[in-house]
């Protein structure tokens, strides 16, 4: 007897249909699965054949075989359990064969028959939906992750409820509509005291969607403020929501809790990741964490520590917002358009821009500190703060701005910013050649300038880029020091 | 025409040559030398060899056979009065600020700043006087068409567009550690004073503050703070008798009238957030002004700090 069963495979983000046939002959007892499972969908065998025994069904006797179609695409994980189990039940005359093919399948076999989670849910239901399989069967917990896709899911907690839903004998329970869960507390900007310059560009970059790198001694709260981005950006809308959504549900990262990511993702991978853990990439060709920062903020922490070929590998998702990936198992376009905020030190010890301490850096240390940072990269930035240690009068100053009210801020400069283009006024215009000679300011520096200050001026409510938000704007260029 | 073939030779043999020298080497040089190609050739690179040197370049008691020139300039740039601006390489935000602004107004007030083309305060002076439009020398331990330190490769090119970039030795020489020293002795000779901004205690800007002494100009050292390692050199000179300098009057130039003087000058040296608390103005506010103070050029920011340009 045969019978065929559908999921999903993922490449890169994109659901490839898999079917998923079982076929009992007589002979041998024995249990194979072709169609290059990658290890840990190959150990499927063990866990079927307990799931089977302990939904206290029978697994066949005799030679089974299951083909995972088509046969040259690599299938990972353990999300095929659930169709291989329910495969192998239909070819043994268990289970109607008619219905499986109205249902699509998805999710692990615990030994005990239970149904675990698995990653991507979101992609195979949306794939589902293309192929007009209006049915998807999952684990409860990924129900609502699979309604998403405007698909139907029905959650099944163990493996015998679903050979009980397909044999009719069960109605399927209602799954909640998806709703935006509490989103995790993101820390307030109203515990940073001083570094008033940084949290003005902080806005300003919240406003922009831009660039920001914070330069200046360990301890003066670089990371501190970066962190808080998040909390001042705007909830992500409907399209940008479920993009998000698709692309953490891939890299298995979704909170249970939260089917559906509203907050802007904040991702802060430590310098010494590699540049495929960074992009993306591997053996399973998975998005990285540029493309788990996607509509949301990436932090490079101590940036010149990174490897420099991971940070130039950084400038193609910066300037093209995705990230594409060939290897020899097969290409991915990740979509990767994130706010990035570096910070770094001022020098190698670290004591630059400190009053109390003395730099030991030679010059060639120095040079070679700096050097880390192409002018190619140091041009993405389009908000450079140097923030040297606050005196203690400054720590001491009363209570700051609460993170709601900025956000209240950025989310109305947002909004002009999306209407009709803010226009200099010729003051602004004569300051900008004026700073052009002066400074002097390259066309890239120019046109980052003027960006800036049209933000500037967005903020503060005005109908046209006046001079003083041009040179507010012109404070935050990148220092020639740093590009030396 | 026997010096530009001493030149070259001296650059070869890596010799400090006053007089033709003797021996077989010097004379099998002078046979296979063909001047005239050689000028040719430095002609389509467009640089050029001069052995006559200013009258202060020539009246030190070891001055080179002639200068190799980078840069349209004149030549007569080399004699018009000059001040040297030299100092640490890794030098501080304090140092950088001054050596930058220091070199905008001696430019300003139409002296030649000539400098030695290295990071730190070298280079902040020749911003400084380009900054101000003024004229400015670099001086070369190396061939004047090698970039060295490859960082300033912009920098020379913008200095040879108006000033000029000379070295005693011939285009391809390499730069190395021991023709440094020599080349501060040119620094020295061209300038009719010498301000050393930041030096530590053992610091090539010091040697070319004791040959200036030695051919005796004027040295000047702008004070530092007694703690800072990098002022160590300075302070030292002062004590030793070098003249502190706290303004360009102190060098005889008429300082620029001040501008409309922003209240904010008078709050500096301070960060951005310093003037924050100080005034209570908004952060917005401040760097706007400051960014004005800093186009009139009243104010140098380095490392988060701004400081007042030494014109007061």
């Amino acid at each position: 007897m045969h019978a065929r069963a559908v999921t999903h495979a993922l490449v890169g983000l994109e659901p490839r249909r898999v079917d998923v046939e079982a076929k009992v002959h007589d002979g041998i007892p024995a249990f194979a699965i072709v169609g290059l499972p990658d290890r840990a969908c190959a150990e499927a065998r063990t866990r079927v054949r307990s799931g089977i025994a302990s939904a206290e069904l029978e697994f066949p006797r005799g030679r089974v075989t299951v083909n995972l179609a088509p046969a040259g695409l690599r299938k990972e994980g353990s999300g095929y359990d659930l169709p291989i189990a329910l495969a192998v039940l239909a070819a043994s005359g268990q289970l109607p064969r008619a219905e499986l093919g109205r249902n699509a399948a998805v999710g692990e076999i615990g030994l005990d028959g239970r149904l675990r989670r698995v990653g991507g849910v979101l992609a195979v239901a949306e794939g589902a939906r293309r192929l007009g399989i209006e049915r998807l069967l999952c684990p409860p917990e990924s129900a609502p992750e699979a309604a998403l896709a405007g698909v139907l899911p029905i959650p099944v907690a163990h493996l015998a409820d679903a050979v009980a839903y397909l044999r009719g004998e069960l109605e399927p329970e209602g799954v909640p509509a998806p709703e935006a869960g509490d989103a995790p507390p993101c820390p307030d900007l109203a515990d940073v005291r001083g570094q008033e310059r940084a949290r003005r560009a902080l806005e300003i970059a919240a406003a922009g969607g831009q660039n920001l790198l914070l330069a200046g001694p360990p301890g003066t709260g670089k990371t501190m403020l970066a962190r808080r981005l998040p909390g001042i950006l705007p909830p992500l809308d409907g399209d940008a929501a479920l993009e998000v959504t698709r692309i953490h549900s891939v890299a298995g990262v979704l909170p249970p809790e939260q089917p559906l990511v509203r907050t802007p993702p904040f991702r802060a991978p430590h310098h010494s990741a590699s540049t495929a853990a960074i992009v993306g990439g591997g053996p399973g060709i998975r998005p990285g964490e540029a493309s788990l920062a996607h509509r949301g903020v990436l932090l490079l922490d101590e940036l010149a520590e990174f490897a420099r070929p991971t940070l130039e590998a950084l400038r193609q998702p910066l300037e093209d917002g995705v990230v594409s990936i060939a290897r020899a198992a097969g290409r991915a376009v990740f979509p990767a358009r994130f706010q990035l905020v570096a910070t770094m030190n001022l020098c190698p010890c670290g004591a630059r821009g400190d009053p109390g301490a003395a730099c030991v850096c030679t010059a060639q240390r120095l040079a070679a500190y700096r050097a880390k940072l192409s002018r190619a990269l140091l041009d993405r930035f389009d908000l450079v703060v140097a923030m040297p240690r606050p005196r203690a009068v400054e720590l001491a100053a009363g209570a700051s701005e609460p993170s709601a009210a900025v956000a209240a801020r950025v989310a109305a400069a947002r909004r002009v910013l999306a209407g009709a283009e803010l226009r200099r006024t010729p003051d602004a215009d004569a300051l900008l050649s004026r700073a052009v000679d002066r400074l002097p300011l390259s066309g890239r520096g120019r046109a980052r300038v003027a960006r800036v200050a049209r933000v500037i001026a967005a903020l503060a409510g005005a109908e046209r880029v006046e001079s003083e938000h041009l040179a507010e704007a012109l404070a935050y260029r990148a220092p020639q020091e740093l590009a030396a | 025409m026997n010096e530009l073939a001493l030149a070259v030779f001296a650059s070869e043999t890596g010799a400090h040559l006053l007089r033709e020298p003797g021996g077989a080497r010097w004379h099998a040089h002078l046979r296979a030398f063909d001047a005239e190609a050689y000028e040719r050739r430095l002609h389509e690179r467009g640089l050029r060899f001069t052995a006559r040197l200013p009258p202060l370049l020539r009246s030190i008691h070891d001055p080179p056979v002639g200068l190799f020139v980078r840069g349209g300039a004149p030549l007569g740039l080399l004699a018009r009065p000059a001040v040297a601006i030299v100092g640490a390489r890794a030098c501080s935000g304090y140092g950088a600020s001054v050596a930058r602004s220091l070199g905008r107004e001696l430019a300003a007030a139409g002296l030649v700043v000539v400098s030695g083309l290295a990071r730190g305060v070298d280079g902040e002076a020749h911003r400084g006087a380009l900054d101000a439009g003024g004229l400015t020398v670099a001086v070369l331990g190396c061939g004047v068409d090698r970039d060295y330190p490859a960082a300033h490769a912009e920098l020379a090119r913008r200095i040879a567009e108006t000033g000029l970039v000379v070295s005693e030795y011939a285009p391809g020489v390499e730069p190395a550690p021991w023709r440094f020293p020599a080349r501060n002795r040119i620094v020295a000779g061209l300038a009719a004073a010498t301000v050393v901004v930041e030096a530590r205690e053992r610091s090539g800007a010091l040697i070319t503050a004791d040959l200036a002494l030695e051919e005796g100009r004027e040295v000047f050292a702008v004070p530092g703070e007694i703690t800072s390692p990098l002022s160590a050199g300075t302070n030292a000179l002062i004590k030793l008798g070098a003249a502190p300098l706290t303004s360009v009057a102190d060098l005889g130039v008429e300082p620029a009238p001040p501008e409309a003087g922003s209240p904010l000058l008078e709050l500096l040296p301070a960060s951005a957030d310093e003037l924050v608390h100080r005034t209570g103005l908004p952060a917005a506010e401040i760097a706007a002004a400051l960014v004005e103070l800093e186009l009139l050029g009243q104010v140098v920011v380095r490392d988060g700090t701004y400081r007042a340009s030494v014109h007061r």
